[in-house]
């Protein structure tokens, strides 16, 4: 199967290690409420452990994706670390990463 | 050992047949001038009657995008910086200004989607599960088309046609791997949809900056 997959898209590894992440947000428009923000959050961060153990790399929004889960529920300082995470692994995201920074500061106590 | 060789073989060729498209060329003048870094995709205006088919889609988009290379935006952020803007569906947002998109996101290229079937009931057979999304991929700066393209996939597909069996195979894969926890098959139909449509290919989107390929493509 995967030899399949890969004819059609050469022959390479994924870049990143993408777990439930996907399916976690499909879900959070499919069925909103039925997951709370904490139990999404710790799903993810399951995620970031099997990433780590494997020495792969997440996909590009993950780290920002979990930083808004920490936004909502009022982890500010979480959230922020998060957006920075993004901001360093992905300098593309720069200019949309300083902007939700920027709301972090302005939300501190 | 020579049996092996004469699949290998088959399965090689075989590949090749479900990977031809014999198509019109894409003019890909503008997207090599404009080396995309980072696309932004916007979530999909919806044509069909299905209501969750615009997330059941925008959520697969991310993965063949990524994996071609590119930084991709963050979908549910990017909804929701949409929707703090005073845009709440994927018509109003696909009518945005680039110059305004690029202020907030600072994305190179923004990827617009558009859903026209999503799920069953579309044909005569009401039981198949048919996806069919068109795509344009635009230059934030300059506007230009860089892009287009579309693809479709139904539950339908089956080992019957010799170059469908592999997606057959694959299908019934992805279905079987996730229809115990969702029971949209939109969704799980939208994964093969939104790899047709975005994996790097002849006449596809082409390789990004951060994939070993980039600069590679097959033409």
């Amino acid at each position: 199967m995967i030899l399949i997959i890969q004819g059609c898209t050469t022959n390479k590894q994924a870049l990143y290690e993408w777990g439930s992440y996907e399916d976690l947000i499909y879900q959070s428009y499919a069925t909103p409420g039925k997951q709370s923000l904490e139990e999404q959050a710790i799903k993810l961060e399951a995620e970031y452990q099997i990433a780590i153990s494997k020495n792969k790399a997440l996909p590009p929004g993950f780290h920002a994706h979990l930083g808004l889960l920490y936004f909502q529920s009022g982890k500010i300082d979480l959230a922020q670390q998060s957006f920075i995470i993004e901001e360093k692994l992905f300098p593309e995201s720069k200019q949309f990463m300083d902007r939700l920074i920027a709301k972090t500061t302005k939300r501190r106590p | 050992m020579k049996l092996l060789k004469i699949t290998s073989l088959l399965s090689t060729l075989s590949i090749l047949g479900a990977c031809a498209t014999p198509v019109a060329k894409i003019d890909y003048t503008n997207y090599q001038q404009s080396k995309p870094k980072s696309i932004l995709v916007l979530p999909p205006i919806n044509n069909s009657p299905d209501s969750k088919a615009t997330y059941g889609f925008f959520s697969t988009t991310t993965k063949p995008l990524a994996e071609a290379g590119y930084y991709v935006f963050p979908i549910a952020l990017v909804d929701q910086a949409f929707k703090e803007n005073g845009l709440q569906n994927p018509p109003e947002m696909h009518q945005a200004p680039l110059n305004k998109l690029h202020e907030i996101f600072g994305a190179d290229a923004v990827l617009y989607i558009i859903i026209d079937n999503y799920g069953a009931g579309y044909k005569v057979i009401t039981s198949d599960v048919v996806v069919t999304a068109k795509a344009k991929l635009v230059d934030s700066k300059t506007g230009l088309l860089l892009w287009f393209g579309e693809a479709t996939a139904s539950s339908a597909e089956t080992d019957n046609n010799s170059n469908l069996s592999l997606v057959g195979l694959l299908v019934k894969a992805i279905t079987k791997q996730i229809v115990s926890s969702v029971s949209d098959q939109g969704h799980v139909i939208s994964k093969i949809t939104s790899a047709r449509l975005l994996d790097p290919k002849p006449n596809g989107i082409l390789y990004g900056p951060r994939s070993p390929m980039y600069l590679q493509d097959k033409f």
